[in-house]
């Protein structure tokens, strides 16, 4: 039973029944601050006088580790070990829990949660250290400089005692403006490799609650009927058949006529009772085209002058180089609609309290998006909306949209009832699949000029595809001059040295709601760059990791990094050593700030199937804090990257999503890759992402191996739909 | 109708028609919320539940099917020797990501172990076919399910 309470007030209420407490936090206009309560701060950690310490986690939790990487710095400067640090996730906050690479949007993604958060963990952990041994020092008469806290408790000057003593006293002191972080050869967490995930045991027995697992008393189950045609309205509908089904409770057009809510006692009568449900559709503003349709906008946007100079470089000077070259190779390649379809289909619930005070039980990623949405739909102001942030089973982008889409679905089926019971919205996998968001389709032409003697003379790139940004809160941040980053990062960017380059982009028209998709352009432009760079390396008879570090020589730290990548991987796979009947492909690529280069071994022939033998992967992250956390989230984002290129794409008949469940969109699968073996660069910079570095390299590493293994370039995804087959 | 459950070594009563997958029963109902609705349609394996000791997928097994056989669930694994070998290996290797995949993953590598105590990665990849991880934790599943055979070994 989830109590009716906030995640706010549970926190308050805590710290109420453990007595005295010490909060150090954030406030409102960023300075570190020390209070007894949380009210006036959003707190980092909290330490109570039993000396229980809980880390309060703002990004949130769907599998990536942060719950576990954000308690690792607090612990760490807290003199504590692992079992002795909780978690607890933030209340929905933005003006003090802001994505500091987001502006005042709270939210993770952009793979930032390590990222914005390295120093600002670390320094309340330190804080909350120096507070303790100053109080402990008052309190003793002794020196605080003698002092220091192990395991819980303080200990110097003779004498020990547990840290929960003294936090009554350090609530009421000045935190220091500049605590003193310990610094790397201090530190017997951050890095270690035998650190363990927080959330294992609970997630392996069945206790974790995800927001799926919500059940408040007297709650009714909400699913919606939707359309098959995207963007048809409801008119509206015939219940006869649905009165049968035992559990229905009724019917009705959601206000934004997008679909009909089916209210039942429970989830499967409102599926039963949406299946024997009729309603009639005003298809006159219904997208009608075919992805065959929307592919052939794109291919031909690639043949015109593109809309956007990216790079703002003279075309025909890139043109003119290209036409002199000795050699010239061209490519184009085309990416299909994907959808994220996390394991947890999407869900949320609603509930009204006593007080008129709007609770949302959600594995919410972005909790702004709804809080803000929902003081429109209610009318309430924001400190009476409360977002309860659960665990989510997978997101890889799909619960942070800009619009708050399911959340705001359940409140308009919330608003429709008398609130005297709560709704649980619930996706089935089929919502999820053919009424979702996308990684919109793209397309990208390519054409290379080489010198006789394999230089490159001029590399003329160009891209379409639908804006992911435009249109929504990340317009402004994301868009400059037209130019969506999103749609040409990865390419635009790229830390390659290649003379002669032209960016070309042209939007294309909405064809679907789109978002990102976990590495967000990068899905696209690092095959795109990294199939062209193993073309070119072919032509110039050079071997595809020399010819990539040749373009990588005499730059600056970027290239550096790449490159040191590029060479870990190479020599840790065995790179022009694979044995008989197998084949290596690479590719490296940067995102997020982090550098990932992987080699894809495979064995088989076109004729017989491919079969993945192994995947290794090198990548710089900056100062690793949870090397096992960046090692799985590795493994994940390569599986996730090459099970998509394999067998994946969404597509439209009619303007209807042809796909309905895993059975038409198949997941990778256990036997798909034999092994994956990640290696991790040391480094002292500053930690960066690493929930998706690992997806761009994986499928145009895959296709190499397969360019080596068949002389077919697969430039059409997915794989097997364009003359690839798998074993 | 009403049905006799057996589940987790406890009878129930509970009131549902016939055709309701155990599924739902089992969620809903029982308020069990360890066994997961990822499909609905026997392809991902988040709803793996044992009947009679073996695993199958409850969003597929109607519910007048299952009266007098005993359901064991992903919450009852603690009690079974090789459901926790398997616990404590997946807990020593952090196999999970997000998790909800997870009970049916540990589900089906306990029936595996049940019937073969010493799979290789081939038989563990054949028999877990079916569970699908969007997270892609299969390297660690089936680490996990290797280190398991040993605990028990042990
Ligand atoms: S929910 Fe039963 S197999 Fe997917
Ligand atoms: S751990 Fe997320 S789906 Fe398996």
């Amino acid at each position: 039973m989830t109590p009716k309470t906030s995640r706010r007030s549970f926190l308050k209420g805590a710290a109420a029944a453990a007595g005295a407490a010490l909060f150090i936090g954030a406030r409102p206009d960023g300075a570190l601050a020390a209070s007894s309560s949380d009210a006036m701060l959003n707190p980092f950690v909290k330490i109570d006088s039993e000396g229980n310490v809980t880390a309060i986690i703002k990004h949130f939790e769907k599998g990536q580790g942060p719950a576990t990487g954000l308690s690792t710095l607090i612990a760490e400067e807290l003199g504590l070990r692992m079992d002795q640090i909780h978690y607890a996730f933030a209340p929905s906050n933005p003006q003090v829990y802001n994505n500091l690479l987001f502006g005042p949007f709270q939210g993770t993604g952009g793979s930032t949660a390590m990222a914005n958060s390295f120093m600002q963990y670390r320094q309340a952990g330190a804080a909350a250290r120096e507070l303790l041994i100053k109080s402990a020092a008052e309190a003793w008469g002794v020196d605080p400089a003698g002092l220091s806290i192990e395991e819980g408790m303080v200990v110097g000057a003779g004498r020990s005692a547990p840290i929960g003593d003294f936090v009554a006293a350090a609530a009421q002191m000045e935190p220091p403006a500049e605590p003193r972080l310990k610094s790397p050869e201090e530190w017997r967490i951050i890095g270690n490799e035998s650190t363990r995930r927080l959330d294992s045991v609970i997630k392996g027995n069945g206790k974790a609650k995800f927001a799926m697992d919500v059940h408040l008393d007297n709650q009714m189950v909400v699913v919606i009927a939707r359309p098959e045609q995207r963007g048809a309205m409801a008119t509206g509908f015939d219940d006869s058949a649905a009165k049968e089904v035992k559990g229905f409770i009724n019917a009705a057009v959601l206000p934004n006529k997008a679909g009909v809510a089916v209210y039942a006692e429970n989830t499967w009568a409102a599926i039963q009772a949406r299946e024997a449900l009729s309603v009639t559709w005003d298809t006159s503003a219904a997208e009608t085209r075919s992805s065959d349709e929307i592919r052939a906008e794109i291919m031909a946007a690639l043949d015109a002058e593109p809309e956007y100079n990216v790079l703002k470089k003279d075309h025909a000077e890139t043109l003119a180089a290209i036409e002199g070259a000795a050699q010239v190779i061209e490519k184009t390649f085309y990416f299909p609609l994907l959808a994220h379809a996390p394991m947890e289909p999407l869900n949320c619930t609603i509930e009204q309290t006593a007080e008129g005070d709007i609770v949302l039980h959600d594995g919410a990623q972005m909790p702004t998006g709804p809080h803000m949405a929902f003081q429109q739909i209610f009318g309430l102001p924001a400190e009476k909306i409360h977002i309860n942030t659960m665990l989510a089973g997978g997101s890889f982008g799909r619960r942070a949209t800009p619009d708050a889409d399911y959340q705001v679905e359940a409140a308009l089926a919330f608003v429709m009832t008398d609130r005297s019971r709560p709704v649980k919205l619930v996706w089935t996998r089929e919502d999820d699949l053919r009424s979702g968001y996308y990684r919109p389709a793209f397309g990208h032409k390519v054409r290379v000029g080489l010198s006789a003697e394999g230089e490159i003379l001029g590399w003329d790139h160009r891209i379409a595809g639908q804006s992911i940004m435009k249109g929504t809160a990340f317009e402004a941040f994301a868009v400059h001059d037209g130019v969506d980053g999103s749609s040409v990062e990865g390419v635009s960017d790229t830390p390659y040295r290649v003379p002669g380059m032209f960016v070309g982009l042209t939007d294309t028209k909405k064809a679907t709601s789109t978002l990102w998709w976990r590495s967000v352009g990068h899905t696209h432009t690092a095959y795109a760059m990294e199939v062209m760079m193993d073309l070119a390396a072919k032509a110039a008879g050079r071997d595809p990791v020399e010819f990539r570090l040749v373009h990588l020589a005499g730059g600056g730290a970027d290239q550096a990094r790449k490159a040191a990548v590029l060479k870990l991987a190479a020599e840790k796979a065995g790179w022009g050593k694979a044995q008989a009947g197998r084949h290596m492909g690479v590719a490296v690529h940067k995102s997020f700030g982090s550098y990932a280069a992987e080699v894809v071994e495979i064995s088989g022939t076109a004729e017989d199937g491919f079969r993945i033998e192994k995947v290794t992967a090198a990548v710089d992250c900056g100062i690793p804090v949870n090397p096992d956390i960046i090692r799985a989230q590795m493994e994940g984002g390569i599986g996730y990257g090459i099970g998509h290129a394999m067998r994946d794409q969404i597509t439209l008949a009619g303007g209807a999503v042809e796909q309905y469940n895993f059975p038409d969109y198949e997941p990778l699968r256990i036997g798909d890759i034999g092994a994956i073996e990640v290696h991790i660069v040391k480094s002292t910079e500053a930690p960066t992402g690493i929930g998706e570095p690992g997806t761009p390299p994986s499928a145009p590493a895959l296709a190499n191996a397969i360019a080596a293994a068949s002389a077919l370039t697969v430039a059409d995804l997915p794989m097997v739909e364009h003359g690839v087959s798998f074993a | 109708m009403a049905i006799t459950l057996k589940l987790n070594g406890t009878t129930h009563e509970v009131e549902a028609d016939p055709g309701t997958p155990l599924l739902w029963v089992i969620r809903d109902e029982l308020k069990l919320t360890g066994t997961k609705f990822g499909c609905g349609v026997a392809s991902c394996g988040a709803c793996t539940v044992h009947l009679d000791g073996e695993p199958v997928r409850s969003c597929q097994t109607y519910i007048e099917d299952v009266e007098g056989s005993e359901i064991t669930t992903i919450e009852q694994m603690e009690e079974d020797p090789i459901g926790k070998a398997v616990q404590q290996a997946w807990a020593e290797l952090d196999v999970v990501q997000c998790g909800y995949c997870q009970s049916g993953q540990i589900m089906s590598a306990v029936g595996l172990l049940r019937e073969n105590a010493k799979p290789s990665a081939a038989e563990i990849d054949e028999y877990m076919y079916g569970n699908a991880c969007r997270c892609a934790t299969y390297q660690r599943i089936r680490a996990g399910i290797q280190r398991a055979a040993e605990i028990m070994e042990a």
